[in-house]
C-alpha cells in the first residue's frame, strides 16, 4: 500500500497508509477533568484566573499549568482548582448586579464631600 | 590553568552540551504528536530548554576556550567528535520510553549541576549551573509526577513503563562511564567521581520508584552502552545528526 510522503521525516517513519478511505478512526477516549488555573505574578499579588488545563490529578494539573501559563508570564505561585468545585451565579440573574435606584451616596466619593464640610466647620470655629 | 585541567574542562562541557543537544532533538520529535495537548506543550517546552542548555554550554566553550561559535559546534562537528551518551541517541519508541529516559536523564543532570554549582575552579560554569538548575527543577518535577501517576494507573501503563525502564536503565548507567579526565576533575575539585555521582543518582531515582510498582532491573548489562564519552556511538547518532543538520547544510551562511 502507498505511504503518506511528507517533508517531515517523523511522518514518513510512521508509515501511514495514504488512502484515507482505509482509515479507521479510533474510539474517542475518556477525557480528564479540567482544573482552573490561577497565577500570582509576585508574592502579595492577588492570584489571577488565566485559563484551564485537563489533568487526572491536582499534581498533574500543576505540572501542566506551569508550562501552559507561566512560561512567559511573570509568576511567583500557581493555584489549581477543580472546575467542578467552583460555584457560580446564573447568567439569567445578571440583572441583580445592576442597581435599581440611585445609590451613588454609598460610593467612596461621598466621603470627599464630608471632608469638605468638616474643613468648612473648622474654619467657622477658628 | 594547567593544560590537563583545561582539556578536562573542555571535555566535560562537551559531554554536558552534547547530551542536552541530542536529547533536546529527540524530545522535539514529539512536537505535535504528543499524547495530549497539555503534555505536548510541556514536553516541547522542555525539548527547547535542553537545546537552550546545549547552546549555553557551547557558548562557554566559545568564550573561554576560543572554540568556534555554538552553531558551528552544534551543527558542523562530525558525529565521531560528539561526546554524548548512548542513552540520548536511541530513537523514541512509545511515550513510556521517552518519559522514562527523561526521568533517568534529568535526575542525572540535576545531580551533576548541583555538584557544579558548588565548585569554584571554573566560575562561568558555576554561574551557568545555577541558572540551569532552575529549569532542571521543573524537569525533575514533571518526570517524577508522570512516572508516579502513570505507573500506578492501568496495567498497560505499568507494563509499558517497566519495559522502558528495563531497556533504558542500563543505558542510563553509562551516563557515568569512567573517562580519562575524571581523575583530573576530581583532584581539582570540579566534580566528585563518576561512581559517586552515580550512587547519588541511584538514591534519587529510587526515592521516586519506591512510590511506584516499578522495579529496577537486577544485574543490568551496561558494558555495551559505554563508549559515548570517547566517541564510540550507536548508528542512531549519525542518523539524527544527518536529519538535524539537513536544512543548515543547504546554506550554512544563511542569516536567520
Amino acid at each position: 500500500m502507498p505511504k503518506v510522503r511528507s517533508l517531515d521525516p517523523r511522518i514518513n517513519r510512521l508509515g501511514i497508509d495514504d488512502d484515507l478511505s482505509r482509515f479507521e478512526p479510533e474510539e474517542p477516549l475518556e477525557q480528564w477533568p479540567t482544573y482552573e488555573v490561577f497565577v500570582q505574578p509576585s508574592r502579595g499579588d492577588q492570584h489571577q484566573h488565566v485559563g484551564a488545563v485537563h489533568a487526572p490529578t491536582p499534581e498533574m494539573a500543576l505540572v501542566f499549568a506551569k508550562e501552559q501559563f507561566a512560561r512567559r508570564l511573570k509568576c511567583a505561585n500557581i493555584w489549581v482548582v477543580r472546575t467542578k468545585d467552583i460555584y457560580y451565579t446564573a447568567y439569567e440573574d445578571e440583572d441583580m448586579f445592576k442597581p435599581g435606584v440611585d445609590k451613588s451616596y454609598r460610593e467612596a466619593f461621598g466621603y470627599k464631600e464630608t471632608r469638605k464640610k468638616i474643613e468648612q466647620f473648622k474654619k467657622q470655629q477658628s | 590553568m594547567k593544560p590537563e585541567l583545561k582539556s578536562a574542562l573542555i571535555d566535560l562541557v562537551f559531554r554536558l552540551g552534547d547530551d542536552d543537544f541530542i536529547l533536546g532533538h529527540r524530545h522535539s520529535e514529539w512536537i505535535g504528536i504528543g499524547p495530549i495537548l497539555e503534555e505536548d506543550i510541556a514536553f516541547s517546552s522542555m525539548a527547547q530548554d535542553e537545546i537552550g542548555h546545549a547552546e549555553a554550554y557551547y557558548q562557554l566553550l566559545h568564550e573561554h576556550f576560543q572554540l568556534p561559535d555554538p552553531d558551528t559546534l552544534g551543527f558542523e562537528r562530525p558525529w565521531q567528535e560528539f561526546r554524548c551518551a548512548h542513552l540520548v541517541e536511541y530513537p523514541n519508541k512509545d511515550y513510556a520510553f521517552s518519559l522514562v529516559r527523561h526521568f533517568l536523564y534529568d535526575h542525572a543532570e540535576h545531580i551533576r549541576l548541583q555538584a557544579l554549582q558548588k565548585q569554584d575552579v571554573f566560575k562561568p560554569l558555576k554561574e551557568l549551573a545555577k541558572r540551569l538548575l532552575r529549569e532542571e527543577k521543573y524537569h525533575v518535577f514533571h518526570a517524577n509526577t508522570w512516572i508516579v501517576q502513570l505507573s500506578n494507573g492501568s496495567e498497560e501503563a505499568r507494563v509499558r513503563l517497566q519495559t522502558a525502564l528495563d531497556e533504558a536503565y542500563p543505558m542510563a548507567l553509562a551516563l557515568f562511564e569512567p573517562n580519562e579526565h575524571e581523575k583530573t576533575l576530581v583532584e581539582a575539585k570540579v566534580l566528585p567521581s563518576e561512581n559517586e555521582l552515580q550512587k547519588e543518582w541511584l538514591r534519587a531515582i529510587q526515592k521516586v520508584l519506591e512510590q511506584t510498582p516499578l522495579k529496577l532491573p537486577e544485574n543490568p548489562q551496561w558494558e555495551m552502552h559505554k563508549g559515548g564519552r570517547v566517541g564510540k556511538h550507536t548508528p542512531h547518532l549519525e542518523a539524527i545528526i544527518e536529519e538535524m543538520t539537513e536544512v543548515r547544510r543547504l546554506d550554512p551562511q544563511a542569516e536567520w
